[in-house]
C-alpha cells in the first residue's frame, strides 16, 4: 500500500483532477500530439516560444492520473525557461524516469517533479509519466509527428 | 447410493448437468497457487489468455520427452507415433465442435491467423470489387483489419452492423444490411470487450438466405459455450487454443469441406504439396493444403489435452458455474457507487467491463495489481467498441472455470482500495 501511496500522492491526484494550464492557448505558435496506444492516453501540448524562451505551455487531452498529473506539473515547470534550459530539464526528467542517469536520482532537487519519483517503482507506468514530456519536445522541435509511447 | 431408489428417481426431461466443483478444478492449475506482490494471485484475465491445467503442461512435456519427431515425414516409429498423436487431435477437435469430417479442421496459430487465412484465400478468390462484407460494431481488431486490407486491395465494401446501448447486436438492422452483394458475414460469437453472446444461428440463417457465407470468430465462445458447427451451419469457425486452457500459438479454422476444396492455398511450403517441379506444384488434399511448414506439434498435442480436460469436466457444468459467478459479480459491482458496467446484454458470457467514476482504467489496474489481482485494462483490441460507449478504456474482469466467489470478493475489496486512494 505504501508504494501505491507514493505513486498516488495528493499532489498527483490534485493535478489529475484540476490540471493546470489546461486547454489550447490562443497565443501558441507550436504544438504536438502524443498518444499512448496501450493506455489510450492522448494529449496535445501547445507552446508559445519567443526569443529563445518558452513563454507559455498548455495542454489538453485525457489519460490516467499519472499522465495528466505529469503533463500538468510539466507546464508549471517549463513556463518561462529558456529553450536550452527546457531541453535540459526534459533530458534530466527523462533520464531520471528511465534510470539513464547512472542511478543518480535527479528528481530529488527538481522541485514539484519529485512527487513523480514513485512512478519509478512501477515500470509499466513510466511511459505514462513521460508522454507529455516527449510531446513537449516534439512541439519544441516542430517535428509534426505524433509522439507514440507504449 | 441405493441404485434401485436412484433408478426410480431418474427420469429427467433433459440431461442433468454434471455438478462442477470450481474450487477443486482450481487445484489443477499450478500457477494459481503462486503469490504476486506478496498476495495470492487472483486471476481475472482469462479472456486475454487462460491459465493451463497440469494435464496440458504434462501433455506438452510428454510430447517432447517421449513422442517427439516431425509429423507426416519419417517412416520410423517415433515419427509415426508423433503423427498419430497429432492427427488424433484433429479428431478430438472435430468431435469437440461436431464437425462433419476431420479434414474440415485446419490447424493455425490462432483465431487471428484463421481469419487472415479466410481473408487471403476465400476473400481474394471469391470476392470482387463492389461485393460486401458485413461485420459488427463489436469486433476485435483481428476481425476488422483483415477485411480492411481486403477492402483497400480489392475494392470490396465493409459494412458495419450496429449494436445497442447494452452491447447487443441489433438483429433487425443487421438483417437490413444484407443484400445480393453480401458475400460474407464475419462476426464474433462472444464479444471480448462486452461479453455479449451473439445469436449466430440466426445470423447464419439470414446470411444464407442472401447466399452469403458466414465466418464466426469463436475465440471467446469455445471456452464457455458448447459449439456445434453443423447445428450452426456456419461456413467458417475460428478459435484459439490458449483461451481454451491450451498452449499458445495453436488454433483452429473449421471450414466446410466444399469450401476448403475450392479455396487456393494461403501459404506455400512443405506439407501442403503432393509434388513439386519448377514448372508445376500439385497441392496436397485438404486440410494439409492449408498447413504449410512444420506445424506446432507440441502445441497441437497440448490443445488436444486441453479439450479432453474441458470435456471431462463438462462444458455445461462449467457454463452453469460461470453464469452463476457472472450474476454474483454483476450484482456486487452494481453496489459500488460510480461504477458503470459496459456491456449489459441479456445473453452474456463471463466478462465484466466497467469504468469507475473518474478513475482511469490504468490507475485501477495498477492498484488491483498490488493486491495480486490481474485484470485487463485498456481498449481490449476493440477501439470501435470504446468509441461506441464513449470511453477511452475500461477495466475488464473475465472469469474462467477456476474462478470462485472468493476471486470476485477480492476484486470488490480491491476496488474499495481504489476508492480509498482516489477518494
Amino acid at each position: 500500500m505504501s508504494e501505491l501511496r507514493d505513486l498516488y500522492q495528493e499532489v498527483i491526484l490534485d493535478h489529475y483532477r484540476r490540471p493546470r494550464n489546461f486547454g489550447k492557448s490562443p497565443l501558441s505558435n507550436r504544438q504536438a500530439n502524443g498518444h499512448n496506444p496501450l493506455c489510450g492516453d492522448k494529449l496535445t501540448v501547445y507552446l508559445l516560444v519567443e526569443d529563445g524562451r518558452v513563454e507559455e505551455v498548455t495542454f489538453e487531452g485525457a489519460g490516467c492520473a499519472i499522465s495528466v498529473a505529469s503533463a500538468s506539473l510539466m507546464t508549471e515547470m517549463l513556463k518561462g525557461l529558456s529553450v536550452a534550459d527546457a531541453r535540459a530539464l526534459f533530458e534530466r526528467f527523462q533520464g531520471a524516469m528511465t534510470g539513464a542517469n547512472d542511478g543518480v536520482d535527479s528528481l530529488e532537487d527538481l522541485d514539484k517533479l519529485t512527487v513523480l519519483s514513485g512512478v519509478k517503482e512501477f515500470p509499466v507506468r513510466v511511459k505514462c509519466a513521460t508522454l507529455a514530456w516527449h510531446t513537449f519536445k516534439s512541439a519544441l522541435d516542430e517535428s509534426h509527428e505524433t509522439v507514440v509511447t507504449e | 447410493m441405493n441404485e434401485s431408489v436412484h433408478a426410480v428417481q431418474t427420469a429427467p426431461a433433459k440431461p442433468a448437468i454434471e455438478p462442477f466443483d470450481a474450487a477443486r478444478a482450481r487445484g489443477d492449475f499450478p500457477i494459481l497457487s503462486r503469490r504476486v506482490h506478496g498476495r495470492p494471485l487472483v486471476f481475472l484475465d482469462s479472456a486475454a489468455s487462460a491459465q493451463k491445467p497440469g494435464a496440458v503442461i504434462d501433455a506438452v512435456r510428454h510430447c517432447y520427452e517421449a513422442e517427439y519427431a516431425n509429423v507426416h515425414r519419417g517412416i520410423y516409429w517415433l515419427s509415426e507415433r508423433a503423427t498419430e498423436a497429432f492427427e488424433g487431435v484433429r479428431k478430438t477437435v472435430a468431435q469437440f465442435i461436431n464437425a462433419a469430417e476431420e479434414r474440415e479442421i485446419v490447424f493455425v496459430r490462432g483465431t487471428t491467423e484463421a481469419i487472415n487465412l479466410v481473408a487471403h484465400s476465400f476473400g481474394r478468390y471469391s470476392l470482387e470489387a463492389g461485393d460486401e462484407i458485413v461485420i459488427s460494431a463489436m469486433e476485435h481488431h483481428s476481425n476488422i483489419v483483415p477485411w480492411q486490407i481486403l477492402r483497400d486491395e480489392m475494392g470490396v465494401k465493409l459494412i458495419i452492423a450496429p449494436i445497442d446501448d447494452d452491447g447487443e447486436l441489433m438483429m433487425e438492422a443487421f438483417a437490413k444490411l444484407l443484400g445480393p452483394r453480401t458475400k460474407l458475414v464475419a462476426i464474433t460469437h462472444v464479444s471480448n470487450a462486452l461479453g455479449s453472446i451473439v445469436d449466430v444461428r440466426e445470423i447464419v440463417r439470414l446470411a444464407h438466405e442472401v447466399g452469403a457465407r458466414v465466418l464466426i470468430d469463436g475465440a471467446q465462445a469455445v471456452p464457455h459455450l458448447g459449439v456445434d458447427v453443423q447445428e450452426l451451419d456456419c461456413d467458417f469457425y475460428a478459435f484459439s487454443g490458449h483461451k481454451l486452457y491450451g498452449p499458445n500459438a495453436i488454433g483452429v479454422l473449421y471450414a466446410k469441406a466444399e469450401l476448403l476444396e475450392t479455396m487456393p492455398p494461403y501459404q506455400g511450403g512443405g506439407d501442403m504439396i503432393l509434388s513439386v517441379t519448377f514448372d508445376k506444384t500439385e497441392y496436397n488434399a485438404i486440410p494439409y493444403k492449408f498447413e504449410a511448414g512444420t506445424p506446432n506439434i507440441a502445441g497441437t498435442i497440448g490443445l488436444g489435452a486441453a479439450i479432453d480436460y474441458v470435456s471431462a469436466l463438462g462444458l455445461p457444468g462449467i457454463a452453469a458455474h460461470e453464469q452463476d459467478l457472472l450474476h454474483y459479480a454483476t450484482a456486487r459491482l452494481k453496489e459500488i457507487d460510480g461504477l458503470r458496467l459496459i456491456g449489459t446484454a441479456r445473453d452474456k458470457a463471463s466478462v465484466l467491463s466497467f469504468t469507475l467514476a473518474d478513475v482511469h482504467a490504468h490507475d485501477i489496474g495498477t492498484v488491483l495489481d498490488r493486491e495480486g489481482i490481474a485484470v485487463r485494462t485498456g481498449h481490449h483490441c476493440a477501439l470501435p467498441v470504446m468509441d461506441r460507449f464513449g470511453v477511452p478504456a475500461t477495466v475488464r474482469a473475465s472469469l474462467g472455470l477456476y474462478n470462485t466467489r472468493d476471486d470476485v470478493d477480492a476484486l470488490i475489496d480491491g476496488l474499495g482500495k481504489v476508492r480509498e486512494i482516489f477518494g
